[in-house]
């Protein structure tokens, strides 16, 4: 006897949901591991390079930023390490307070003040970066104290 | 019964989740990142001193070079590298066919590199905190 032909189901692709809405949390959510996974690079070596070599914590100074930063190799670095793990950060903590907050208006005034700082650390941060002056001097041309040893020359 | 009516309480009683390692994993992920975000806010401020004079940088930077903020770092990087580790995890699990059946070695995985890097560093950065 012949099996009897079944049709197959939903044999044309479907949508599983009607819904209309974008995909915001599918992104948020692939976005959290791509930064991971580039922030696990940049921060692993951030934290190797000052606090491995060299004197580690005691080499820190000004001195030693303005080293890094002469470099636009590490310029590049911390600025992205800056705006992903801000994202990243921000945006785990949204879903963190999404799940525990439980009235409207506590929720809100918690985004709102992470919102700010997320946007105040990024601007604060990036402007940093570019402005940075390794040998800076006061109004009357006079080398700050503190500036590193290198300026001199 | 009237006491369950009565009672306000959003949470349901007697349904406490014990999810084990999967669970006790994703806490500490959880616990580390907020760790992890707040310190950031304070390291890109005094970061910015730079700006300020070098003066101002060096003075900040100098008050940190004591025990009890050494000890803080070495706990801040220990968060850092079971972030970073953990977070590989997460993403093997959801990303690798094999990830969600492995979840439990993975996380031993997880703890033998955390112990690995730990070590020397600790050996390095506590020498530097205590050893002037
Ligand atoms: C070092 C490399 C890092 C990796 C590989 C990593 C990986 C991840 C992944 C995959 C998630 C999503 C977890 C999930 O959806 O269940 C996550 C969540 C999170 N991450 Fe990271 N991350 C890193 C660095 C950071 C940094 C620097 C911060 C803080 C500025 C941070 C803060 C957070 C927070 C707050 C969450 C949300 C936790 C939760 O929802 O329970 N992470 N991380």
């Amino acid at each position: 006897m012949a099996a009897p032909l079944l049709e197959a189901p939903r044999s044309t692709p479907y949508r599983r949901s009607t819904s209309r809405r974008s995909n915001y949390e599918m992104y948020s959510w692939l976005f959290m591991r791509l930064s991971g996974a580039v922030l696990a690079v940049l921060v692993i070596g951030h934290l190797f390079v000052n606090l491995m070599v060299g004197d580690g914590i005691n080499g820190l100074d000004f001195g030693f930023v303005a080293g890094k930063w002469a470099s636009p190799f590490w310029q590049v670095w911390d600025l992205a390490m800056l705006w992903l793990a801000m994202i990243h950060g921000s945006n785990g903590v949204r879903t963190i307070i999404n799940d525990y907050t439980q009235r409207d208006t506590t929720r809100m005034v918690l985004k709102t003040l992470l919102a700010v700082a997320l946007v105040f650390t990024v601007v604060l941060g990036t402007l940093v970066i570019f402005t940075f002056e390794p040998c800076p001097v006061g109004p009357d041309g006079a080398l700050l104290t503190g500036a590193p040893s290198f300026c001199a020359g | 019964m009237a006491t369950e009516t009565r009672t306000r309480s959003v949470v349901p009683k007697g349904t406490l989740y014990r999810g084990r390692e999967g669970m006790w994993s994703w806490v500490a992920h959880r616990i580390t990142g907020l760790l992890i975000f707040v310190f950031l806010l304070v390291h890109v401020l005094d970061t910015s001193l730079v700006r300020v004079a070098p003066e101002a940088y060096n003075v900040v930077i100098e008050t940190y070079k004591n025990p009890v903020v050494g000890l803080g770092e070495a706990g801040l990087v220990g968060a850092v590298l079971f972030h970073a580790f953990n977070g590989i995890r997460v993403m093997l699990v959801d990303f690798w066919s094999g990830g969600p059946k492995y979840h439990r070695q993975m996380l031993w995985a997880v703890g033998a590199l955390w112990v690995l890097l730990m070590v020397p560093f600790l050996v390095r950065h506590l020498s530097h905190v205590f050893g002037g």
